[in-house]
């Protein structure tokens, strides 16, 4: 009849599951198994059903699906007897959660047992409404929760408390009806009843202010009396750990104190003398003492501010800090951590020992004191402390490396006194961990660079000396080449030799060699290559005698099967072929790149968007066509091309080619720069007889009235393989080729502007938002360009974004791969994509579309959809 | 509060586990595979606690099983090894010297002892024999229902011979 009556059941299935030698012997077991429950369960089988239950939790844990029994826990509850009670009870705790529906049903199953005369069935119903109840039976059951923590046996009052806590948990809002019975629990005298009494009210504190004030005024001296007395108690055998009476109670009420102390300076005096007493009497030589003196610690920290107390709380911790324990070094750190908002000083003197916490061999420890570290570095031990850090750089493993290397980078980029220790830490850094080194930081680095015009030829020395010994970090070795592409002759010319430094002698063929070993090096991903690619071009026009191998370097990559690297290897072997008198010009070293727009545009985190936004037209004078102004600036920049730039989605690679991603943005260049190439460049496209202005705007894509099949269309096709190359961004691309291939005369035609659509929010709900920009193809009336931007509108990012799209038979829909899948939280605009609907109907109907977006917030998907009526007419 | 506890054999077998916090199976199997990848591959001098998804698993081993329980970034670690301690020691009374093979046969007992430590994740007996005493009253109203129930069947395979 009962399962363990025998024992063999039960027993015989793990033996048979622990005989298996195989997964797929367990497997089969597990499948058998099942299998007789199920038809035990379809039979109705009352006399074996808590044998198959108890079954079930074994194969559940070792975590085989099990949903097919949730509902014989339930008649178990139902059924009358304790044992079957029992059993039920442990398998609904255990096979089930609290967001499982089949919860519901057995709410009033609970509501009984709580008002059973046995008081153990009493207890199974609260232990199991205090581990999975939900919001909806926390409403239900609360009375009777309530009613139980009067209960006259002790063992029923613990649990009642405890069940409370996860009620109001659960549903803040019951709270104030447990305050009394609650303050009450703060009398008792059974350890177990107060233990748990204690806890409900910390936790009921948190929820409700109402109660914070209650237990403030009516308990706190209740409290400092039971905790005196536990401290004074003598020796109790029952509640006895290592020579301390009752720790749990001890660390509770200590708990309890700290909320209660909290911003309230009369409650911390009341409780000053005991937590004086606790600091300083109890024994720290076992687990139990210094767990209690841990919490005493908290409770000192956390409440107003009495000098003495904190200077015991602070001595404590180093004495814990200087333990063999690892355990309490860990939390003597973690303590610390928190200490040092009220104590900077204090926690200063032990900052040797936390260096050395650093270099432990426990990770956790590692961790912490890092962190702690980090936050004792400033002005004045800057330079110590990170040269202790990148030495131990070089010795620590490589899981700790990343962690390690990131808070390096932050330290010296915050306190940095000045600029040459500055590259000089961040070389070290590149050198022995570049791998970990976050694009943001060499960015940085590079701007950095650029604004220290007296270290030029240092950095640049420096950077190809380590290069020569640490060529596989690659963030290294993508700052060496941008450096040599720039400052290359510096570097063998040897000019603003520092003190400091030893004379190298570097011909201009070395030089060069760095740049091809990294376009060679398998290993080097697309930006480094398309870098040295950039990096060569210069060098041919810094060093005549180099230009051979450079073009030899540049032909190799016509063939690229790599896009990108294809088209910057056409352009420039262009460059180098037909334009050998421009070819200087267009190479001049970079304008300084502006410090401030970088550090902003790093602090917002966002991509750069207002270099392509319509936003940016306005400060273009005279209304120059916005897409070439970016691909001019374009040019001028070699950075990389991590960041997306809005406006260009499948057919951003002209963009990318040049990237736009440190340079500031492009209006301001156009506008302000002065003596860089881009006026240069404005200049050579006002070759035609109008204006640039003029000549700009008739490689305006919205032009639609161009009828001449002009050569910049054929020009556009050919120099773009993906489809979307029709759009805006390959228009300021192919008006260069076009300038460069001089075909820019012919193109001087009348300024005209064809008709433009206001942009639409195509769909917006709670978190995310969608707009679209309409445009038209030159020539075809009947293809309307869409370029949707996204927005989201919650403070979670969103990832694996997709959009989707569906039209009706009329219409044709191409859709271009969005600009990135990921949608930083509250960003504008931050993924565009391209569409392109051909209306077969064009004048008679207008342009209809549902869409469809999935995305991944928090590990959970989401789903929108929406259907777009509102198009502009005429599409 | 601790929002779940798991025992965890030093192969990486799962012996009794305890969510007070909602997770989905899924997430459940997922923790329970990165957790022990983590805890099991620690060294013995290492401190007892691991940081983990903004949560601090603290862990203690006992022979070849490791005891695992998660807490908040802000509990305290300390008090939670002694929770530990505290489950051991009851088992151990109970069991009489307890082994992992007592905890795979009888898991539903170390269940039913742990429900009388904890309840919705907080510690709900500080004394070893108060917990000793409630579990031993509720195994007798079992065996009581088992006697009943033979006897009764007993006499009714008598009456019906």
């Amino acid at each position: 009849m009962n399962p363990f009556s025998s024992g063999t059941r039960l027993r015989d299935m793990i033996r048979a599951i622990r005989a298996c030698k195989t997964a797929a012997e367990e497997r089969a077991v597990v499948r058998k198994e099942c299998a007789s429950i199920r038809a035990a369960i379809s039979e109705n089988d009352q006399d074996y059903r808590h044998r198959n239950l108890a079954k079930l939790m074994f194969i559940h844990m070792l975590g085989y699906p099990t949903h097919f029994g949730q509902m014989e826990c339930l008649k178990l509850i139902a059924s009358p007897g304790f044992p079957e009670k029992r059993i039920g009870y442990l398998g609904l705790m255990l096979l089930l959660d609290e967001r499982q529906e089949v919860l519901m049903l057995v709410t009033n199953s609970i509501k009984q047992d709580l008002n059973h005369t046995n008081q153990y069935i009493v207890g199974l119903a609260l232990c199991a409404l205090g581990n999975i109840c939900s919001a909806e039976m926390a409403r239900d059951l609360a009375p009777e929760v309530e009613r139980l923590l009067q209960f006259r046996d002790p063992n029923i009052r613990k649990k009642a408390a405890l069940c409370s806590i996860r009620i109001i948990k659960k549903v803040p809002d019951l709270a104030e009806n447990f305050i009394n019975p609650a303050a009450s629990l703060l009398k008792e005298k059974h350890h177990g009843v107060l233990l748990t009494g204690v806890q409900l009210c910390t936790d009921m504190c948190n929820v409700s202010s109402e109660a914070h004030e209650h237990f403030k005024k009516k308990c706190i001296d209740g409290l400092v009396k039971v905790l005196k007395d536990l401290t004074n108690s003598p020796y109790a055998p029952e509640y006895d750990i290592s020579g301390i009476s009752d720790p749990f109670l001890h660390i509770r009420l200590l708990k309890l104190l700290r909320v209660l102390g909290q911003g309230d300076a009369d409650a911390s005096d009341i409780m000053n003398d005991i937590l004086a007493q606790v600091a300083t009497k109890t024994e720290s030589n076992k687990n139990a003492g210094n767990a209690i003196l841990y919490q005493c610690v908290v409770t000192i920290m956390s409440i107003e501010d009495n000098g003495g107390l904190r200077v015991l709380a602070v001595n404590i911790l180093g004495r814990f800090l200087s333990s063999r324990d690892n355990n309490i070094r860990y939390v003597a750190l973690n303590m610390l951590m928190k200490a040092i908002a009220l104590d900077s000083q204090a926690v200063q003197r032990h900052r040797v020992t936390i260096l050395e916490c650093v270099k432990d061999s426990d990770a956790s420890i590692r961790k912490r004191a890092l962190e702690l570290i980090y936050l004792l570095v400033n002005e004045n031990n800057v330079k110590l402390l990170t040269k202790e850090l990148i030495d131990y750089l070089e010795v620590t493993d490589p899981d700790f490396k990343e962690d390690l290397t990131a808070k390096i980078c932050s330290i010296v980029e915050k306190f940095s006194p000045e600029k040459l220790w500055y590259i000089d830490q961040m070389l070290k850094v590149l050198s022995e961990a570049g791998n970990f080194v976050k694009d943001d930081v060499w960015h940085a680095l590079i701007v950095v660079i650029t604004n220290a015009p007296n270290l030029h030829g240092y950095t640049v020395r420096s950077l190809y000396k380590a290069v020569q010994t640490a060529g596989d970090q690659e963030t290294l070795v993508r700052v060496a080449v941008w450096c040599i592409g720039e400052y290359g002759e510096l570097l063998v010319s040897n000019t603003g030799v520092l003190d400091v430094e030893d004379p190298i002698t570097v011909t201009e063929a070395d030089a060069l060699d760095v740049v091809e070993t990294a376009i060679g090096n398998p290993s080097s991903d697309l930006t480094t290559r398309a870098m040295c690619l950039v990096a060569s071009l210069k060098l041919s026009s810094h060093f005549p005698s180099c230009s051979k191998r450079v073009s030899d370097i540049v032909r190799h990559h016509k063939g690229s099967l790599v896009l990108e690297l294809q088209q910057r290897a056409i352009e420039f072997n262009s460059i180098i072929e037909k334009h050998g008198k421009i070819r200087s010009t267009l190479v001049e070293r970079m304008p300084v790149l502006d410090e401030a727009t970088f550090s902003g545009r790093r602090a917002g985190s966002m991509p750069p968007s207002v270099s392509t936004s319509q936003g940016a037209l306005p400060k273009i004078p005279n209304g120059v066509a916005k897409p070439t102004s970016a691909p001019l600036v374009d040019l001028l920049d070699f950075s990389s091309d991590d960041i997306p730039v809005p406006g260009g989605s499948g057919g951003d690679f002209l963009q990318d080619l040049l990237g736009v991603d440190i340079s500031p943005s492009p209006s301001q260049v156009t506008s302000g720069t002065q003596k860089s190439g881009t006026d240069v460049l404005l200049d050579l496209l006002s070759i035609g007889t109008p204006p640039a202005q003029s000549n700009l705007s008739t490689l305006d894509i919205l032009s639609p009235s161009q009828d001449i099949k002009s050569p910049v269309d054929v020009l556009t096709k050919l120099a773009s393989p993906s489809p979307s190359a029709q759009t805006s961004t390959p228009v300021g691309g192919s008006s260069m080729l076009d300038l460069l291939d001089d075909f820019g005369t012919t193109l001087s035609l009348p300024e005209t502007n064809g008709p433009t659509y206001p942009a639409i929010i195509a769909f917006e709900s709670s978190s995310l938002k969608v707009t679209f920009n309409f445009s038209k193809e030159p020539g075809s009336p009947q293809t309307t360009l869409i370029e949707a931007r996204f927005t989201n509108k919650s403070p979670n990012a969103y990832s694996n974004f997709v959009f989707q799209a569906a039209v009706p038979k009329f219409l044709q829909l191409h859709l271009d791969p969005a600009s990135s899948n990921t949608l930083p939280a509250n960003s504008n605009d931050s993924i565009t994509q391209k569409l392109r609907v051909s209306n077969s109907q064009h004048g008679k109907k207008s342009l209809v579309m549902r869409l469809r977006i999935n995305y991944k917030v928090n590990d959970k998907d989401v789903l929108e959809e929406g259907q777009i009526n509102n198009f502009p007419r005429d599409l | 509060m601790i929002h779940f506890v798991l025992l965890i054999s030093r192969q990486g077998k799962v012996r009794l586990t305890k969510w007070y916090s909602p997770y989905t199976q899924k997430e459940r199997t997922k923790v329970i595979r990165e957790l022990s990848g983590m805890i099991l591959t620690r060294g013995p001098k290492l401190c007892n606690f691991v940081e983990w998804r903004g949560y601090k698993v603290v862990y203690k081993r006992y022979a070849s099983l490791y005891f695992c329980m998660c807490i908040d970034q802000d509990d305290n670690e300390l008090e939670v090894l002694e929770i530990i301690h505290h489950f051991v020691e009851i088992l151990d009374r109970y069991f009489g010297s307890v082994c992992e093979l007592d905890l795979i046969f009888n898991f539903h007992k170390a269940y039913y002892i742990l429900d009388e430590i904890l309840i919705a994740g907080e510690l709900q007996e500080s004394s070893k024999k108060t917990v000793a005493r409630l579990v031993a009253a509720q195994d007798s109203l079992v065996e009581a229902a088992k006697e009943e129930a033979s006897s009764i069947s007993n006499i009714i395979a008598q009456a019906t011979k």
